[in-house]
């Protein structure tokens, strides 16, 4: 994102009172996906009965599209797995009544990304395609994304070569056990042209289960800060992207590049696959949960009136953070990772670079994820 | 490109953006907010804050007037703050929100 000169209050400021349409949309459209990662915020692998129809996710991009959200990101659930996968992006993609087209962006895990899909992915416009990888070679990956899935992914990634589609993103997640990989993973990229996302792991959904293996170490939270100081993407640059999703790293010195907010029901939300709208797409949960698209008044109306996401637009404490020198910095970290390791939301990120988030005392259990979609685990014998 | 050159009579200084023709790009997509506007250029896959509703008055009517100076005026902007005004169209000529014709 970029940003002309004029400032009144900060953007920051202006941002955190909230939008009147989001800018970061994220909508799953299935929580049916061939893989179970162990990290999955979702916690996906079956699809819920209550998905919404063809017809009702039409009604929603309509609304979308008069509220002017001018792109979404798609995901699950592996998204290619819905029939009407195609049939959805392509509404999305064109102008309809008098709107504009919305653009699309969909994480995908590749399984379905074969040579005509390819192709045929490659001829829409406003299209963005990011492929998941959690490793640099099949051991790393597949320990977390499950047997097979790093031959899945790169086969993916060479047929979007092949079918010329251009520069695609390969998304990956930090981890303790991929950090040491990040040249290479950017050297993967380079080779496709393609670009690399890094985003921090969330303790949401099953990601709750296997945090403490996961997270990065604190000596590898430098680690990605120093190198993203290096190869982030600068205003108007290509670079890695991060979805501007470590800015808790912010208090080790000179900010990331991007939003240093939590944008969650501000500029951030999510659509799940049943039509709840959540304050983000890691806030699976009760807790978080501001309504359903199938009520009266939609999503416009959830997105503007309801009340959980006009308290989060409302100035929030810094509680415990309030006397260090590093909250202006950081902000308190992310929202999601406090809650799910059962930390106040107005006190340190449990992955705090100054260390206050380990010795922050839990006020409660750790909540488990509102739904879980897990497959039944496959009987041994 | 136009090498008449613009002066500000309070200030003096010039830009010379300000006696170029300009209109939003066919591409980019204005969005009201409180603070002004979001921008989203669908080509570049941008997205530029307009952080002043003015910059919105001013960015909409461009297409309008012979010159940015002309839809400055036309906007009643003081000429004072043609220069931060100019400078920030620069800035959005440079990302294609804007562009000559």
């Amino acid at each position: 994102m970029s940003a002309s000169t004029l400032a009144r209050p900060s953007l920051v400021a202006s941002l955190k009172s909230g939008l009147d349409a989001p800018i970061c949309l994220t909508w799953e459209l299935t929580y049916a996906c061939n893989l179970q990662c162990v990290h999955c915020l979702s916690s996906s692998g079956q699809r819920d009965d209550r998905e919404l129809t063809t017809a009702e996710a039409k009604q929603v991009l309509d609304e979308l599209r008069a509220m002017q959200v001018f792109y979404i990101n798609i995901g699950g659930g592996e998204p290619m797995v819905r029939r009407d996968f195609f049939e959805l992006i392509e509404y999305a993609l064109t102008p309809q009544n008098g709107g504009d087209g919305i653009g699309v962006k969909f994480s995908t895990n590749g399984a379905f990304i074969d040579a005509s899909n390819a192709r045929r992915l490659a001829a829409m416009d406003y299209l963005d395609v990011q492929i998941s990888l959690d490793g640099i070679d099949a051991a790393t990956n597949d320990a977390v994304r499950g047997a097979g899935s790093y031959a899945m992914a790169r086969r993916a990634m060479d047929n979007l070569a092949a079918a010329d589609f251009g520069p695609f993103k390969i998304s990956v997640v930090a981890t303790r056990h991929n950090v040491p990989q990040l040249d290479e993973f950017k050297a993967l990229a380079d080779s496709y042209g393609a670009q690399l996302r890094l985003t921090r792991l969330r303790p949401s959904g099953r990601g709750a289960d296997t945090w403490d293996d996961l997270h990065p170490t604190q000596a590898q939270q430098r680690e990605i800060y120093n190198w993203l100081m290096m190869h982030g993407a600068k205003d108007g640059e290509a670079g890695v992207l991060t979805g501007d999703s470590f800015f808790h790293l912010n208090a080790l010195g000179d900010p990331l590049p991007g939003l240093n907010m939590c944008g969650a029901g501000r500029v951030v939300c999510l659509i799940d696959p049943i039509g709840d709208v959540y304050a983000c797409p890691f806030v699976i949960h009760d807790e978080f949960l501001a309504g359903n698209v199938r009520a009266i008044g939609g999503f416009d109306r959830i997105w503007k009136q309801s009340d959980l996401f006009t308290s989060l637009r409302e100035p929030q404490s810094a509680g415990a953070c309030a006397s260090c020198g590093a909250f202006d910095a950081c902000q308190g970290g992310c929202m999601a990772a406090k809650f799910f390791t059962g930390l106040p939301l107005d006190g340190p990120d449990p992955e705090c670079v100054i260390g206050n988030g380990a010795t922050a005392v839990p006020i409660a259990l750790k909540p488990r994820p509102a739904a879980d979609h897990s497959k039944p685990a496959r009987r041994v014998g | 490109m136009a090498c008449a050159v613009s002066t500000d009579l309070v200030t003096g200084a010039t830009h010379p953006l300000l006696a170029v023709a300009l209109e939003l790009h066919p591409q980019v997509a204005l969005r009201p907010e409180p603070f002004g506007a979001l921008a989203y250029h669908y080509g570049t896959r941008r997205l530029v804050f307009l952080k002043h509703v003015d910059m919105v008055t001013v960015a909409r009517s461009l297409a309008d007037h012979p010159s940015l100076e002309a839809a400055l005026a036309a906007a009643e902007i003081e000429p004072s703050r043609w220069p931060s005004f100019a400078a920030a169209f620069e800035s959005l000529r440079l990302s294609d929100v804007v562009r000559e014709r």
